[in-house]
């Protein structure tokens, strides 16, 4: 970690996906450069009523960014000082579901091609487009994930309908059974109690 | 994420690799106890190289600070593709990096653990896990290529872009594959929804009328009809 602090880093963006059990919380760390814009987004892709809570802390335990009960958000700060930033998700709140959570942690500006070169060096037109076409694809590839992960949602809750729908149409059909097989029994022996308590009176 | 449809100029040196992780700002790490197992999914296409650069730490309560693992720490790493079987079950030192290539679209487990290899004493105290998992187009070694085959500079932006779209096509692609699957599973609860539903009110009116008749029947023996 020394090192990492030490080298003003170029930066970089880290996206995972990963299972959160139920009653659980899960933290990562990242070591930031004071001045770096940070940029944390999460979606939750799997799993119950679809939210998280999420927290996010300075190196002094400030808490820059909470909210509970999400089902995606994208939070940007500044770093103010040098240290370790924490961010923690939980699932705390869920006694039975475990959620599947995506996050993209971007810090700073993603490293350049070349890393000997510097930002003012002059490039040729044609290197401008590239670099304005490399970003603008950047973008669409930001765009495709995003679609990727609400379609992993959609595809999950039309799963879970898929399940659903054919253990309760089970369920219910043998219920339709015994419920009316039952009822014709039930009601045949209020008749047949009945009979007897008559003919004792009668005689 | 990107996509390398396939590696021409061969893997990246694993020094690269290393310098990488040192001066990138772009790896978070997690807290660990030995043998805790931690477990991310990657939703990839096929054909995609997946690289992840790791570096562990043991906490050192004296000095309250995380230090470099000595070397009876290990990494063990388990790689499920989509049907749930081993893509890679390997062994690895407290520092490195892993890499594997998915043979078939879907979601792909990646699951770490951190043992002590020494004569199986159990390590108690705290570990970090330094992760940065790259894929496609950043597993590329684009100072490397330039070294190798003396490309100018416009060349390899240039194979980054073409690279860059080969990336977006594939995933376009696979997208369309999972569409495939999704529009089934809608289709087979529709299916569903309307088959029981017939075979619940035929089973409805059948019982209906059994009990009628049963019960007409019945009421006939005892005389009260």
């Amino acid at each position: 970690p020394a090192l990492l602090l030490l080298v003003p880093g170029p930066g970089g963006a880290s996206e995972i996906t990963f299972e959160l059990p139920d009653n659980a919380k899960q933290c990562f760390y990242e070591d930031i450069t004071q001045g770096t814009k940070c940029t944390l987004e999460f979606q939750v892709i799997t799993g119950g009523h679809y939210d998280v809570d999420c927290r996010l802390e300075d190196p002094d335990g400030n808490v820059l960014y909470k909210e509970m009960k999400k089902q995606y958000d994208s939070f940007t700060f500044t770093a103010s000082k040098n240290g370790t930033y924490k961010f923690c998700f939980s699932n705390e709140f869920s006694t039975f579901t475990h959620k599947t959570v995506y996050f993209d942690f971007q810090v700073g500006e993603d490293p350049p091609l070349f890393p000997s070169e510097n930002r003012v060096s002059a490039l040729t037109q044609m290197e401008s487009a590239c670099v304005s076409i490399h970003e603008a694809l950047k973008s669409v590839i930001d765009y495709q994930t995003h679609f990727r992960l609400r379609e992993a949602q959609g595809r999950s809750r039309a799963e879970d309908l898929n399940t659903r729908v054919a253990y309760w149409s089970v369920g219910e059909a043998l219920i339709l059974l015994v419920v009316s097989i039952g009822q014709v029994f039930l009601l045949k022996s209020f008749f047949s109690d009945k009979r007897t308590t008559t003919t004792r009176v009668g005689s | 994420m990107t996509v390398l449809v396939s590696n021409r100029y061969g893997l990246p040196l694993l020094l690269g690799q290393l310098l990488a992780l040192m001066g990138h700002g772009g790896a978070f790490y997690l807290e660990v106890r030995e043998l805790e197992e931690k477990c991310f999914i990657q939703e990839i296409p096929d054909g995609t190289v997946v690289i992840g650069n790791y570096k562990t730490e043991l906490y050192d309560p004296a000095m309250e600070k995380y230090q470099p693992s000595p070397q009876w720490i290990n990494l063990f790493v388990f790689v499920k593709d989509p049907e749930n079987k081993n893509l890679l079950a390997r062994q690895y030192g407290p520092q490195g990096s892993f890499t594997f290539t998915s043979q078939s679209p879907g979601e792909h487990q990646i699951c770490l653990h951190l043992e002590s290899i020494r004569f199986a004493l159990f390590y108690d105290g705290k570990l970090a896990i330094h992760l940065d998992m790259q894929l496609g187009e950043h597993t590329n070694d684009y100072a490397g290529f330039a070294a190798k085959d003396k490309l100018t500079q416009l060349h390899l932006r240039l194979q980054q872009l073409v690279e860059q779209v080969e990336l977006i096509q594939k995933e376009q692609e696979y997208q369309r594959w999972r569409e495939e699957r999704f529009r089934q599973t809608s289709e087979s609860t529709n299916q569903q929804v309307l088959w029981w539903s017939i075979l619940q009110t035929l089973i409805l009116v059948a019982t209906g009328v059994w009990q009628m008749r049963h019960l007409k029947s019945f009421f006939k023996a005892k005389k009260l009809v």
